[in-house]
Protein backbone atom coordinates (compact mmCIF):
# COMPACT_ATOMS: atom_id res chain seq x y z
CA UNK A 1 0.00 0.00 0.00
CA UNK A 2 1.40 3.35 -1.09
CA UNK A 3 1.21 6.41 1.38
CA UNK A 4 -0.59 9.25 0.56
CA UNK A 5 0.68 12.55 -0.29
CA UNK A 6 -0.08 14.27 2.39
CA UNK A 7 1.61 11.39 4.47
CA UNK A 8 4.61 12.07 2.35
CA UNK A 9 5.01 15.60 2.90
CA UNK A 10 8.32 16.46 4.70
CA UNK A 11 5.52 18.85 7.10
CA UNK A 12 3.67 15.63 8.21
CA UNK A 13 5.61 14.97 10.85
CA UNK A 14 4.87 12.81 14.05
CA UNK A 15 6.74 15.17 16.45
CA UNK A 16 8.24 18.49 15.47
CA UNK A 17 10.62 20.42 17.92
CA UNK A 18 10.36 23.49 15.57
CA UNK A 19 6.46 23.47 16.69
CA UNK A 20 7.27 22.49 20.14
CA UNK A 21 9.93 25.95 19.60
CA UNK A 22 7.18 28.09 18.21
CA UNK A 23 4.72 27.25 21.23
CA UNK A 24 8.22 28.23 23.73
CA UNK A 25 8.52 31.55 21.66
CA UNK A 26 5.04 32.64 21.60
CA UNK A 27 4.91 32.48 25.52
CA UNK A 28 8.63 34.24 25.16
CA UNK A 29 7.29 37.51 23.17
CA UNK A 30 4.09 37.44 25.87
CA UNK A 31 6.41 37.51 28.93
CA UNK A 32 8.86 39.64 27.28
CA UNK A 33 6.36 42.57 26.27
CA UNK A 34 4.45 42.79 29.99
CA UNK A 35 6.45 43.02 32.99
CA UNK A 36 3.22 42.82 35.67
CA UNK A 37 2.99 38.97 34.53
CA UNK A 38 7.33 39.07 35.42
CA UNK A 39 6.28 40.76 38.71
CA UNK A 40 3.98 38.43 39.44
CA UNK A 41 6.25 35.23 38.97
CA UNK A 42 8.33 36.30 41.59
CA UNK A 43 6.07 38.28 44.25
CA UNK A 44 4.45 35.98 45.94
CA UNK A 45 6.85 33.31 46.68
CA UNK A 46 9.44 36.44 47.51
CA UNK A 47 6.38 37.05 50.22
CA UNK A 48 5.92 33.68 51.25
CA UNK A 49 9.81 32.99 51.82
CA UNK A 50 10.17 36.43 53.82
CA UNK A 51 6.78 35.00 56.52
CA UNK A 52 8.28 31.56 56.69
CA UNK A 53 12.31 32.79 57.06
CA UNK A 54 10.81 35.01 59.86
CA UNK A 55 8.64 32.61 61.60
CA UNK A 56 11.46 29.94 61.30
CA UNK A 57 13.89 32.37 63.01
CA UNK A 58 11.02 33.11 66.52
CA UNK A 59 10.37 29.58 66.70
CA UNK A 60 14.21 28.79 66.35
CA UNK A 61 14.57 30.95 69.46
CA UNK A 62 12.83 28.72 71.54
CA UNK A 63 13.77 25.62 72.52
CA UNK A 64 12.26 21.82 72.21
CA UNK A 65 11.92 18.59 69.76
CA UNK A 66 9.75 21.16 67.18
CA UNK A 67 13.06 23.77 66.98
CA UNK A 68 14.93 20.91 64.52
CA UNK A 69 11.62 20.35 62.01
CA UNK A 70 11.13 24.51 62.27
CA UNK A 71 14.40 25.12 60.99
CA UNK A 72 13.10 23.09 57.49
CA UNK A 73 10.44 25.86 57.05
CA UNK A 74 12.47 28.16 54.10
CA UNK A 75 12.97 25.31 52.57
CA UNK A 76 10.16 23.40 52.78
CA UNK A 77 8.13 26.74 51.64
CA UNK A 78 10.61 27.33 48.72
CA UNK A 79 10.88 23.52 47.82
CA UNK A 80 6.16 23.92 48.00
CA UNK A 81 6.95 26.79 45.89
CA UNK A 82 8.25 24.80 43.10
CA UNK A 83 5.71 22.25 42.79
CA UNK A 84 3.17 25.12 43.35
CA UNK A 85 4.61 27.89 40.55
CA UNK A 86 5.31 24.75 38.60
CA UNK A 87 1.94 23.83 37.88
CA UNK A 88 0.82 27.36 37.83
CA UNK A 89 2.94 28.43 35.34
CA UNK A 90 1.99 25.43 33.44
CA UNK A 91 -1.67 26.07 33.73
CA UNK A 92 -1.26 29.80 33.29
CA UNK A 93 0.48 29.54 29.57
CA UNK A 94 -2.46 27.13 29.08
CA UNK A 95 -5.18 29.81 30.17
CA UNK A 96 -3.43 32.71 28.37
CA UNK A 97 -4.28 30.73 24.76
CA UNK A 98 -8.34 30.45 26.29
CA UNK A 99 -7.78 34.27 27.27
CA UNK A 100 -6.53 35.19 24.40
CA UNK A 101 -9.45 33.21 22.53
CA UNK A 102 -6.35 31.56 20.35
CA UNK A 103 -7.41 27.67 20.95
CA UNK A 104 -9.20 26.72 18.01
CA UNK A 105 -6.04 28.24 16.02
CA UNK A 106 -3.86 25.99 18.16
CA UNK A 107 -5.83 23.24 17.61
CA UNK A 108 -6.52 23.77 13.48
CA UNK A 109 -2.78 23.98 13.34
CA UNK A 110 -0.34 21.21 12.89
CA UNK A 111 0.49 21.30 16.21
CA UNK A 112 0.38 17.98 18.32
CA UNK A 113 -1.11 17.56 21.99
CA UNK A 114 1.78 15.92 22.99
CA UNK A 115 4.29 18.98 21.51
CA UNK A 116 1.85 21.44 23.48
CA UNK A 117 2.44 19.70 26.16
CA UNK A 118 5.75 19.78 26.06
CA UNK A 119 6.11 23.60 25.23
CA UNK A 120 3.96 24.11 28.51
CA UNK A 121 6.29 21.96 30.44
CA UNK A 122 9.11 24.07 29.02
CA UNK A 123 7.19 27.00 29.77
CA UNK A 124 6.60 25.69 33.27
CA UNK A 125 10.51 25.90 34.07
CA UNK A 126 10.91 29.16 32.32
CA UNK A 127 8.46 30.96 34.55
CA UNK A 128 9.18 29.20 37.77
CA UNK A 129 13.00 30.02 37.02
CA UNK A 130 12.00 33.68 36.72
CA UNK A 131 10.08 33.74 39.66
CA UNK A 132 12.49 31.07 41.92
CA UNK A 133 16.20 31.83 41.51
CA UNK A 134 15.91 35.95 42.77
CA UNK A 135 13.76 34.56 45.91
CA UNK A 136 16.46 31.43 46.52
CA UNK A 137 19.31 34.72 46.03
CA UNK A 138 16.86 36.75 48.94
CA UNK A 139 16.69 33.78 50.92
CA UNK A 140 20.78 33.71 51.58
CA UNK A 141 20.87 37.96 51.68
CA UNK A 142 17.95 37.27 54.46
CA UNK A 143 18.48 34.05 56.40
CA UNK A 144 21.55 32.73 55.33
CA UNK A 145 19.91 30.05 53.57
CA UNK A 146 21.47 28.76 50.60
CA UNK A 147 18.82 26.54 48.37
CA UNK A 148 21.62 25.73 46.00
CA UNK A 149 23.70 24.42 49.06
CA UNK A 150 21.48 21.00 48.65
CA UNK A 151 23.54 20.21 45.48
CA UNK A 152 22.35 17.09 43.30
CA UNK A 153 19.80 16.56 46.21
CA UNK A 154 18.15 20.31 44.93
CA UNK A 155 18.11 18.69 41.12
CA UNK A 156 16.58 15.42 42.45
CA UNK A 157 14.03 17.18 44.70
CA UNK A 158 13.22 20.08 41.71
CA UNK A 159 12.95 16.96 39.06
CA UNK A 160 9.83 15.11 41.26
CA UNK A 161 8.48 18.27 41.97
CA UNK A 162 8.41 19.24 38.65
CA UNK A 163 6.86 15.66 37.37
CA UNK A 164 3.92 16.36 39.92
CA UNK A 165 3.43 19.72 38.92
CA UNK A 166 3.16 18.78 35.41
CA UNK A 167 1.09 15.82 35.93
CA UNK A 168 -1.50 17.82 37.84
CA UNK A 169 -1.31 20.96 35.03
CA UNK A 170 -2.19 18.16 32.56
CA UNK A 171 -4.88 17.19 34.22
CA UNK A 172 -6.49 20.98 34.47
CA UNK A 173 -5.52 22.03 30.85
CA UNK A 174 -8.15 18.57 29.85
CA UNK A 175 -10.45 20.08 32.17
CA UNK A 176 -10.09 23.81 31.03
CA UNK A 177 -9.97 22.34 27.35
CA UNK A 178 -13.76 19.73 28.20
CA UNK A 179 -15.29 22.47 30.18
CA UNK A 180 -13.70 26.13 29.54
CA UNK A 181 -12.79 28.92 31.79
CA UNK A 182 -15.82 27.64 34.16
CA UNK A 183 -13.00 25.37 35.81
CA UNK A 184 -10.57 28.01 35.92
CA UNK A 185 -10.18 27.99 39.54
CA UNK A 186 -8.98 24.32 39.39
CA UNK A 187 -5.90 25.89 37.71
CA UNK A 188 -5.34 27.61 41.13
CA UNK A 189 -6.70 25.98 43.46
CA UNK A 190 -6.48 22.16 43.03
CA UNK A 191 -2.65 21.74 44.05
CA UNK A 192 -3.60 23.23 47.47
CA UNK A 193 -5.79 20.03 48.04
CA UNK A 194 -1.96 18.36 48.31
CA UNK A 195 -0.48 20.59 50.70
CA UNK A 196 -1.54 18.92 54.16
CA UNK A 197 -1.03 15.46 52.75
CA UNK A 198 2.18 15.89 51.23
CA UNK A 199 3.58 17.11 54.96
CA UNK A 200 5.33 20.14 53.16
CA UNK A 201 6.40 21.88 56.80
CA UNK A 202 5.69 18.52 59.20
CA UNK A 203 6.93 15.14 59.66
CA UNK A 204 4.70 12.48 58.02
CA UNK A 205 4.53 10.90 61.61
CA UNK A 206 2.50 13.56 62.31
CA UNK A 207 -0.84 12.58 60.44
CA UNK A 208 -3.13 9.77 61.97
CA UNK A 209 -1.89 6.73 60.32
CA UNK A 210 -5.14 5.95 57.84
CA UNK A 211 -4.10 9.70 56.60
CA UNK A 212 -0.24 8.02 56.45
CA UNK A 213 -1.09 5.92 54.30
CA UNK A 214 -2.86 8.56 51.58
CA UNK A 215 0.06 10.89 52.37
CA UNK A 216 2.39 8.06 50.96
CA UNK A 217 0.32 7.80 47.63
CA UNK A 218 1.75 11.26 46.78
CA UNK A 219 5.08 11.80 45.09
CA UNK A 220 5.97 15.27 47.13
CA UNK A 221 5.40 13.39 50.50
CA UNK A 222 8.62 11.62 49.97
CA UNK A 223 10.43 15.14 48.27
CA UNK A 224 9.77 16.76 52.14
CA UNK A 225 10.52 13.92 54.21
CA UNK A 226 14.10 13.37 51.56
CA UNK A 227 14.52 17.35 52.47
CA UNK A 228 13.94 16.97 56.55
CA UNK A 229 16.32 13.83 56.18
CA UNK A 230 18.67 15.83 54.64
CA UNK A 231 18.40 19.37 56.68
CA UNK A 232 17.62 17.75 59.83
CA UNK A 233 19.98 14.44 59.84
CA UNK A 234 22.59 15.60 56.73
CA UNK A 235 21.86 12.24 54.88
CA UNK A 236 20.25 12.35 50.92
CA UNK A 237 17.92 9.69 51.18
CA UNK A 238 18.29 7.86 47.76
CA UNK A 239 15.61 5.04 48.21
CA UNK A 240 13.06 8.18 49.13
CA UNK A 241 13.72 9.95 45.34
CA UNK A 242 13.40 6.25 44.01
CA UNK A 243 9.94 5.79 44.95
CA UNK A 244 8.78 9.10 44.20
CA UNK A 245 10.36 8.85 40.68
CA UNK A 246 8.13 5.46 40.24
CA UNK A 247 5.00 7.35 41.63
CA UNK A 248 5.71 10.32 39.23
CA UNK A 249 5.91 8.06 36.48
CA UNK A 250 2.43 6.49 37.05
CA UNK A 251 0.57 10.38 37.80
CA UNK A 252 2.78 11.33 34.62
CA UNK A 253 1.45 8.60 32.55
CA UNK A 254 -2.27 8.95 34.34
CA UNK A 255 -2.43 12.70 33.80
CA UNK A 256 -1.47 12.27 30.13
CA UNK A 257 -4.27 9.59 29.72
CA UNK A 258 -6.91 11.75 31.53
CA UNK A 259 -5.93 14.77 29.26
CA UNK A 260 -6.05 12.87 26.14
CA UNK A 261 -10.01 11.57 27.11
CA UNK A 262 -10.73 14.69 28.05
CA UNK A 263 -9.64 16.27 24.44
CA UNK A 264 -11.65 13.63 22.84
CA UNK A 265 -14.16 14.50 24.79
CA UNK A 266 -14.05 18.26 24.30
CA UNK A 267 -13.99 17.40 20.47
CA UNK A 268 -17.25 15.11 20.87
CA UNK A 269 -18.99 17.86 22.89
CA UNK A 270 -17.72 21.00 20.69
CA UNK A 271 -16.02 22.85 23.28
CA UNK A 272 -12.56 23.23 21.48
CA UNK A 273 -13.76 26.58 19.91
CA UNK A 274 -15.71 27.80 22.72
CA UNK A 275 -13.56 28.30 25.55
CA UNK A 276 -16.41 30.64 27.80
CA UNK A 277 -17.71 29.45 30.88
CA UNK B 1 -3.21 4.54 -14.28
CA UNK B 2 -3.26 6.68 -11.51
CA UNK B 3 -6.56 6.50 -9.69
CA UNK B 4 -8.36 9.97 -9.56
CA UNK B 5 -7.11 12.51 -7.26
CA UNK B 6 -10.03 12.34 -4.10
CA UNK B 7 -11.99 15.48 -3.48
CA UNK B 8 -10.74 17.75 -1.60
CA UNK B 9 -13.34 17.87 0.83
CA UNK B 10 -16.34 15.02 0.96
CA UNK B 11 -18.91 14.25 3.31
CA UNK B 12 -21.04 11.43 3.67
CA UNK B 13 -24.17 11.54 5.69
CA UNK B 14 -22.58 13.42 8.62
CA UNK B 15 -24.62 13.39 11.96
CA UNK B 16 -23.58 15.65 14.69
CA UNK B 17 -25.80 14.89 17.90
CA UNK B 18 -25.15 17.28 21.39
CA UNK B 19 -27.18 15.76 23.53
CA UNK B 20 -31.08 16.30 22.89
CA UNK B 21 -29.90 19.13 20.03
CA UNK B 22 -28.83 17.65 16.13
CA UNK B 23 -26.59 20.43 14.95
CA UNK B 24 -25.93 18.08 11.60
CA UNK B 25 -28.67 15.94 10.58
CA UNK B 26 -26.74 13.33 7.88
CA UNK B 27 -25.47 15.63 4.99
CA UNK B 28 -23.51 14.82 2.03
CA UNK B 29 -21.98 16.48 -0.29
CA UNK B 30 -18.42 16.50 -2.03
CA UNK B 31 -16.25 19.84 -2.92
CA UNK B 32 -14.40 20.10 -6.22
CA UNK B 33 -10.50 21.02 -6.33
CA UNK B 34 -10.02 24.74 -7.32
CA UNK B 35 -13.75 25.61 -6.02
CA UNK B 36 -15.26 28.26 -3.97
CA UNK B 37 -18.52 27.06 -2.25
CA UNK B 38 -20.34 28.90 0.22
CA UNK B 39 -22.12 27.33 3.26
CA UNK B 40 -25.47 29.12 3.93
CA UNK B 41 -27.99 28.87 6.70
CA UNK B 42 -29.70 31.36 9.35
CA UNK B 43 -28.34 31.18 12.80
CA UNK B 44 -28.00 27.57 14.18
CA UNK B 45 -28.80 25.65 10.63
CA UNK B 46 -25.10 23.94 10.57
CA UNK B 47 -22.98 25.78 9.34
CA UNK B 48 -19.88 26.19 12.21
CA UNK B 49 -20.68 22.57 13.46
CA UNK B 50 -20.10 21.32 9.78
CA UNK B 51 -16.86 23.46 9.26
CA UNK B 52 -15.54 22.27 12.54
CA UNK B 53 -15.74 19.12 11.64
CA UNK B 54 -14.03 19.35 8.62
CA UNK B 55 -11.51 20.96 10.83
CA UNK B 56 -11.36 18.19 13.06
CA UNK B 57 -12.46 20.00 15.49
CA UNK B 58 -15.55 18.38 16.34
CA UNK B 59 -16.17 14.16 16.36
CA UNK B 60 -18.92 13.45 14.51
CA UNK B 61 -21.68 11.33 15.97
CA UNK B 62 -22.16 8.89 12.76
CA UNK B 63 -21.08 9.48 9.23
CA UNK B 64 -17.41 10.47 7.79
CA UNK B 65 -15.83 13.86 6.50
CA UNK B 66 -12.29 13.24 4.40
CA UNK B 67 -9.93 16.01 3.76
CA UNK B 68 -7.51 15.36 1.11
CA UNK B 69 -8.17 11.92 1.17
CA UNK B 70 -7.78 11.83 4.94
CA UNK B 71 -10.37 10.89 7.50
CA UNK B 72 -11.41 13.52 9.95
CA UNK B 73 -10.85 13.99 12.95
CA UNK B 74 -8.70 10.78 13.18
CA UNK B 75 -5.94 11.53 10.92
CA UNK B 76 -6.14 15.30 10.71
CA UNK B 77 -2.43 15.49 11.53
CA UNK B 78 -1.86 14.44 7.90
CA UNK B 79 -3.58 17.00 6.14
CA UNK B 80 -3.63 19.82 8.46
CA UNK B 81 -0.76 21.78 7.14
CA UNK B 82 -2.31 21.97 3.68
CA UNK B 83 -5.24 23.68 4.77
CA UNK B 84 -6.01 26.80 7.23
CA UNK B 85 -8.78 28.76 8.20
CA UNK B 86 -10.19 32.33 9.59
CA UNK B 87 -12.86 32.66 12.08
CA UNK B 88 -14.68 34.89 14.15
CA UNK B 89 -14.55 32.87 17.21
CA UNK B 90 -10.47 32.91 17.65
CA UNK B 91 -8.62 35.70 18.05
CA UNK B 92 -4.48 36.02 17.79
CA UNK B 93 -2.66 36.69 21.25
CA UNK B 94 -3.07 40.05 21.01
CA UNK B 95 -0.37 41.23 23.58
CA UNK B 96 2.10 40.00 20.44
CA UNK B 97 2.90 42.24 17.56
CA UNK B 98 1.26 41.22 14.03
CA UNK B 99 4.84 39.81 12.80
CA UNK B 100 5.55 38.00 16.30
CA UNK B 101 1.98 36.16 15.54
CA UNK B 102 3.09 35.34 11.81
CA UNK B 103 6.37 34.18 12.71
CA UNK B 104 4.69 31.81 15.34
CA UNK B 105 1.47 30.41 13.18
CA UNK B 106 4.68 29.88 10.63
CA UNK B 107 6.76 27.76 12.12
CA UNK B 108 3.63 25.55 13.57
CA UNK B 109 2.46 25.21 9.62
CA UNK B 110 6.15 24.57 9.14
CA UNK B 111 6.72 27.38 6.09
CA UNK B 112 9.93 27.22 4.69
CA UNK B 113 11.11 31.06 4.02
CA UNK B 114 8.50 32.71 7.07
CA UNK B 115 10.16 36.14 6.82
CA UNK B 116 9.99 35.97 2.64
CA UNK B 117 6.38 34.66 3.05
CA UNK B 118 5.68 37.86 5.61
CA UNK B 119 6.80 40.19 3.40
CA UNK B 120 4.69 39.07 0.71
CA UNK B 121 1.55 38.93 2.88
CA UNK B 122 2.48 42.27 4.12
CA UNK B 123 2.75 43.75 0.89
CA UNK B 124 -0.22 41.69 -0.43
CA UNK B 125 -2.19 42.84 2.41
CA UNK B 126 -0.57 46.40 3.13
CA UNK B 127 -0.20 45.76 6.72
CA UNK B 128 3.83 47.27 6.17
CA UNK B 129 2.49 49.86 8.82
CA UNK B 130 0.95 48.27 11.29
CA UNK B 131 3.69 44.80 11.14
CA UNK B 132 5.14 45.77 14.39
CA UNK B 133 2.58 47.06 16.38
CA UNK B 134 0.53 44.66 19.06
CA UNK B 135 -2.61 42.74 17.33
CA UNK B 136 -4.70 43.90 20.15
CA UNK B 137 -3.78 47.71 19.12
CA UNK B 138 -5.49 46.99 15.70
CA UNK B 139 -8.91 48.30 14.03
CA UNK B 140 -11.24 45.68 13.19
CA UNK B 141 -10.42 46.27 9.76
CA UNK B 142 -6.58 45.61 10.54
CA UNK B 143 -7.59 42.59 12.80
CA UNK B 144 -9.52 41.11 9.75
CA UNK B 145 -6.98 41.35 7.28
CA UNK B 146 -4.03 40.05 9.59
CA UNK B 147 -6.41 37.11 10.77
CA UNK B 148 -6.97 36.65 7.03
CA UNK B 149 -2.98 36.93 6.27
CA UNK B 150 -2.54 34.69 9.02
CA UNK B 151 -5.19 31.69 7.17
CA UNK B 152 -3.06 32.49 4.15
CA UNK B 153 0.54 32.03 5.76
CA UNK B 154 1.00 28.21 4.63
CA UNK B 155 0.05 28.71 1.00
CA UNK B 156 -2.97 26.39 2.05
CA UNK B 157 -4.51 23.97 -0.56
CA UNK B 158 -7.80 24.02 1.21
CA UNK B 159 -9.29 27.29 3.03
CA UNK B 160 -12.08 27.49 5.27
CA UNK B 161 -13.48 31.15 5.93
CA UNK B 162 -16.09 32.04 8.56
CA UNK B 163 -17.48 35.47 8.15
CA UNK B 164 -14.35 36.66 6.59
CA UNK B 165 -15.51 40.21 6.29
CA UNK B 166 -17.64 40.73 9.36
CA UNK B 167 -17.69 43.85 10.98
CA UNK B 168 -15.58 45.28 7.79
CA UNK B 169 -16.90 48.78 6.07
CA UNK B 170 -17.30 47.97 3.02
CA UNK B 171 -14.54 49.00 1.33
CA UNK B 172 -12.28 46.86 3.28
CA UNK B 173 -14.75 44.08 2.80
CA UNK B 174 -14.65 44.42 -1.02
CA UNK B 175 -10.70 45.06 -0.88
CA UNK B 176 -10.41 41.57 1.20
CA UNK B 177 -12.51 39.64 -1.40
CA UNK B 178 -10.74 40.53 -4.37
CA UNK B 179 -7.46 39.48 -2.20
CA UNK B 180 -9.42 36.42 -1.42
CA UNK B 181 -10.79 35.60 -5.07
CA UNK B 182 -6.91 36.64 -6.82
CA UNK B 183 -5.33 34.00 -4.12
CA UNK B 184 -8.14 31.16 -5.09
CA UNK B 185 -7.41 32.08 -8.97
CA UNK B 186 -3.31 32.12 -8.31
CA UNK B 187 -3.25 29.14 -5.84
CA UNK B 188 -5.69 26.96 -7.10
CA UNK B 189 -7.30 26.24 -3.70
CA UNK B 190 -10.37 25.04 -2.65
CA UNK B 191 -12.28 27.44 -0.73
CA UNK B 192 -15.39 26.71 2.03
CA UNK B 193 -17.14 29.51 3.39
CA UNK B 194 -19.66 30.27 5.41
CA UNK B 195 -21.31 34.13 5.77
CA UNK B 196 -24.35 35.77 5.73
CA UNK B 197 -23.45 38.46 3.47
CA UNK B 198 -24.92 37.39 0.35
CA UNK B 199 -23.25 39.83 -2.56
CA UNK B 200 -20.35 38.40 -0.89
CA UNK B 201 -21.35 34.85 -1.52
CA UNK B 202 -22.49 35.90 -5.38
CA UNK B 203 -19.26 37.68 -5.94
CA UNK B 204 -17.14 34.75 -4.73
CA UNK B 205 -18.52 31.41 -4.51
CA UNK B 206 -19.46 29.16 -8.01
CA UNK B 207 -21.73 27.24 -5.64
CA UNK B 208 -23.89 27.32 -2.69
CA UNK B 209 -25.13 24.94 -0.04
CA UNK B 210 -27.82 26.05 2.05
CA UNK B 211 -28.10 24.56 5.38
CA UNK B 212 -31.52 24.59 7.22
CA UNK B 213 -32.08 22.65 10.59
CA UNK B 214 -29.20 20.64 9.99
CA UNK B 215 -29.86 19.35 6.62
CA UNK B 216 -29.67 20.41 3.05
CA UNK B 217 -31.94 22.20 1.62
CA UNK B 218 -30.52 22.80 -1.35
CA UNK B 219 -27.46 23.32 -3.59
CA UNK B 220 -26.73 25.06 -6.52
CA UNK B 221 -25.25 27.67 -8.68
CA UNK B 222 -25.64 31.25 -7.16
CA UNK B 223 -27.38 31.95 -10.42
CA UNK B 224 -29.25 28.91 -10.60
CA UNK B 225 -30.65 29.73 -7.44
CA UNK B 226 -31.67 32.99 -8.31
CA UNK B 227 -33.62 31.84 -11.53
CA UNK B 228 -35.25 28.74 -9.70
CA UNK B 229 -36.80 30.74 -7.10
CA UNK B 230 -37.53 33.27 -9.25
CA UNK B 231 -35.68 36.17 -7.39
CA UNK B 232 -33.45 39.26 -8.32
CA UNK B 233 -30.81 37.84 -6.10
CA UNK B 234 -29.43 35.79 -3.38
CA UNK B 235 -31.00 37.22 -0.12
CA UNK B 236 -34.09 36.93 -1.04
CA UNK B 237 -33.31 33.01 -2.21
CA UNK B 238 -32.06 33.05 1.34
CA UNK B 239 -35.19 34.61 2.98
CA UNK B 240 -37.84 32.25 1.07
CA UNK B 241 -35.46 28.91 2.20
CA UNK B 242 -34.99 30.35 5.94
CA UNK B 243 -38.80 31.40 6.39
CA UNK B 244 -39.84 28.31 4.24
CA UNK B 245 -41.91 31.00 1.82
CA UNK B 246 -44.53 28.42 -0.16
CA UNK B 247 -44.56 30.04 -3.55
CA UNK B 248 -40.81 30.62 -4.40
CA UNK B 249 -39.82 27.17 -3.37
CA UNK B 250 -42.80 25.49 -5.05
CA UNK B 251 -41.18 27.16 -8.13
CA UNK B 252 -38.08 25.74 -7.18
CA UNK B 253 -39.53 22.53 -7.25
Amino acid sequence: MSLSPSARSPKYAAFSLRRVFAMVLRHSYLLATSWPRLLDLMYWPAVQMLMWGFLQIYVSQNSGAVVQTATTFIGAVMLWDVLFRGQLGFSISFLEEMYARNMGNLMMSPLRPIEFVLALTIQSVIRLSIGMVPVSFLAIWFFDFNLWGMGLALAVFFMNLLLTSWAIGIVVSGVLLRHGLGAENLAWGLMFLMLPFTCVYYPVSVLPSWLQVVAWTLPPTYVFEGMRALLIDHVFRADLMVQAFALNAVLFAAGVAVFLVLLRSARREGTLLQGGD
Amino acid sequence: MLAPAPSPIAIDRLVKRYKTVTAVDGISFTIEAGSCTALLGGNGAGKTTTISTIMGLVEPTSGHVTVLGVEMPRHRHRVLHRMNFESPYVNMPMRLTVRQNLNVFGMLYGCDDIAGRIRTLSEEFDMGEFLDRPAGKLSAGQKTRVAVAKSLINDPEILLLDEPTASLDPDTADWVRGRLEHYRRERGATVLLASHNMSEVERLCDRVIMLKQGKIEDDDTPAGLIARYGRSNLEEVFLDIARGTGEAREAAQ
